[in-house]
């Protein structure tokens, strides 16, 4: 469904050129849960901003449903670790924001958006502002807004990263059951070894900068999952040996 | 914060007593003795040590003006320069507010532009009063047109840096979810400026009426500017102070409707204001 054909990236800024992403070949299944995972700032959030078409690549192709990507990408949701959540518009507000965009009366607005918050568990808090939520509540109004939007593949940039052990466990058992309700591709970029493997299909390890794919490795812990215990059975130890195996290589580079 | 403070200094009985708090009625009582004490100050000094055509009294400036508003001629002149400074302001409010987002968003034209609105606000806009005067005459106009620039250039700055600092990832987000070009200006841009745009109305209230004024002092009949070139001109001190007061005064109040404003229209209060 998603297809990243020989993509490049370079960036230039006056004199100096970063090479954030070199030749990377991938083929993303609708329904599969993508984790992509490497070292701090080595051009995976420039492939999701590629997927999402808010740039092109500098050579190679994406294609999304058969199509190259050359806008805007408007059949994804994506959500960054920075939650984009409108500051002065309520929880209510920001969540039927994509219902206003698309022209839906106020009433079924407010109706649909409510059904969603009630989903995410976010009722009671309709009226607040987003500065005035915890940032475990503030990702759950961007799941629900996501949701609402009803995009068929979900772009997550380390979404839950600032968030603590505990929240993210419940985060991780939300996007879980939201995921497969609304039978969301995903494509989710973290640097937490554990999350990719509670959550993925497929983890995927990039080298540092720039990013090339350096190990492929599918995740075959059955569904659904119980986020807070799948992590002490002995196959998720084996996947995580494997995978961190790897990416300690990356990182041990990175030190050097 | 200030909670801690107090705690920690009660808890500390051998250090020395935090600073009073000054209730509100305290710190107008005093402000109010300021006041008095130094109209007194100028009534004593009046006529004694510096002669009385310079610094006029405060009893002839109150005379003066209870003159002016009892034969009614105060709120004449008052009025012009209101309704001057008032229209001034809201063309030159749109009209910044227009040119702001639309240079802020079309990258091509704002910077094509660019060098010509940094000449054009670096020239000292009262200069250009003459002309105003020759376009649109003696009348209410040419101070409206003086006004409206002044304000324009401050608000135009103002929603342009507004625009330009808008988080493209919030442009970027609304765009993900289908939102067209207009949505993005109308639901986006425009609110997340919209700090920038008070900030700039704000600034520019004060040069309103200085534009107005300034108008009025150059060529007109009626008017507060008028009234105080006019009594400048007929060596009346008192008359001069008397105008002054009125003119500070109007500022205050006009200030005063901008917080009012800003504070019903902008519930979300943005960081750093």
């Amino acid at each position: 469904m998603i297809n990243l054909q020989h993509i490049s990236k370079t960036f230039r800024k006056q004199t100096e050129t970063v090479e954030a992403v070199r030749d990377i070949n991938l083929t993303i299944e609708r329904k599969e849960i993508v984790a992509i995972i490497g070292p701090s700032g080595c051009g995976k959030s420039t492939l999701l901003n590629m997927i999402a078409g808010l740039y092109p690549p500098s050579s190679g192709s994406v294609v999304y449903k058969g199509k190259h990507v050359t806008d805007v990408n408007t059949d994804v949701g994506y959500m960054t670790q920075k939650d984009n959540l409108l500051p002065w518009r309520t929880v209510l507000e920001n969540i039927a924001f994509p219902l206003e965009l698309a022209g839906v009366a106020r009433s079924e607005r407010a109706a649909r958006a409510a059904e969603v918050i009630k989903h995410v568990g976010l009722d009671g808090f309709e009226h607040r502002y987003a500065h005035e939520l915890s940032g475990g509540m503030r990702k759950r109004a961007c799941l629900a807004r996501m949701m609402l939007y009803g995009s068929e593949t979900a772009l997550l940039d380390e979404p839950f990263a600032a968030l603590d052990a505990q929240l993210k466990l419940a985060m991780h058992d939300l996007l879980m059951r939201l995921a497969a309700e609304t039978e969301q591709t995903v494509v989710l970029v973290t640097h937490d070894l554990m999350e990719a493997v509670t959550l993925a299909d497929r983890v995927l390890v990039c080298t540092r900068r720039p990013a090339t794919i350096a190990l492929e490795h599918r995740i075959d812990l059955k569904r659904p999952r119980d986020v807070l215990n799948v992590r002490f059975t002995n196959e998720f130890k084996d996947h995580y040996d494997l995978l961190w195996e790897r990416l300690r290589v990356e990182y041990h580079e990175d030190r050097v | 914060m200030t909670a801690s403070q107090t705690e920690s200094a009660a808890a500390a009985p051998d250090q020395a007593a935090a600073p009073r708090e000054f209730g509100p009625g305290f710190m107008l009582a005093c402000q109010v003795a300021l006041g008095v004490s130094l109209l007194l100050m100028w009534q004593g000094v009046s006529g004694r040590l510096v002669d009385n055509f310079f610094i006029s009294n405060p009893i002839d400036v109150g005379r003066r003006l209870f003159e002016w508003i009892s034969n009614g001629s105060l709120f004449l002149h008052m009025w012009a320069t209101v309704y001057a400074t008032t229209l001034g302001f809201i063309i030159g409010s749109v009209g910044g507010i227009i040119l702001g987002v639309w240079l802020g968003v079309s990258p091509f034209t704002g910077r094509l532009l660019n060098p010509y609105l940094n000449a054009l606000n670096a020239l000292p806009k009262v200069a250009l009063a003459p002309l105003f005067v020759l376009w649109f005459g003696l009348g209410i106009e040419s101070k409206v047109a003086l006004a409206a620039v002044l304000v324009l250039f401050l608000v135009f700055l103002n929603t342009y840096a507004g625009v330009r600092e808008v988080d493209q990832d919030l442009i970027d987000g609304a765009r993900l979810m289908r939102a067209t070009r207009a949505q993005v200006i109308t639901k986006v841009i425009i609110p997340s400026a919209l700090s920038w745009m008070f900030a700039g109305l704000k600034i520019s209230v004060p040069y309103a009426l200085i534009g107005a004024v300034l108008g009025e002092m150059i060529a007109a009949n009626r008017g507060l500017g008028y009234l105080v070139q006019f009594s400048g001109s007929q060596f009346d001190t008192a008359g001069v102070f008397a105008v002054l007061i009125v003119i500070a005064l109007l500022a205050v109040a006009l200030n005063h409707l901008v917080e009012l404003a800003q504070y019903r229209m902008q519930k979300w209060r943005v960081v750093g204001n």
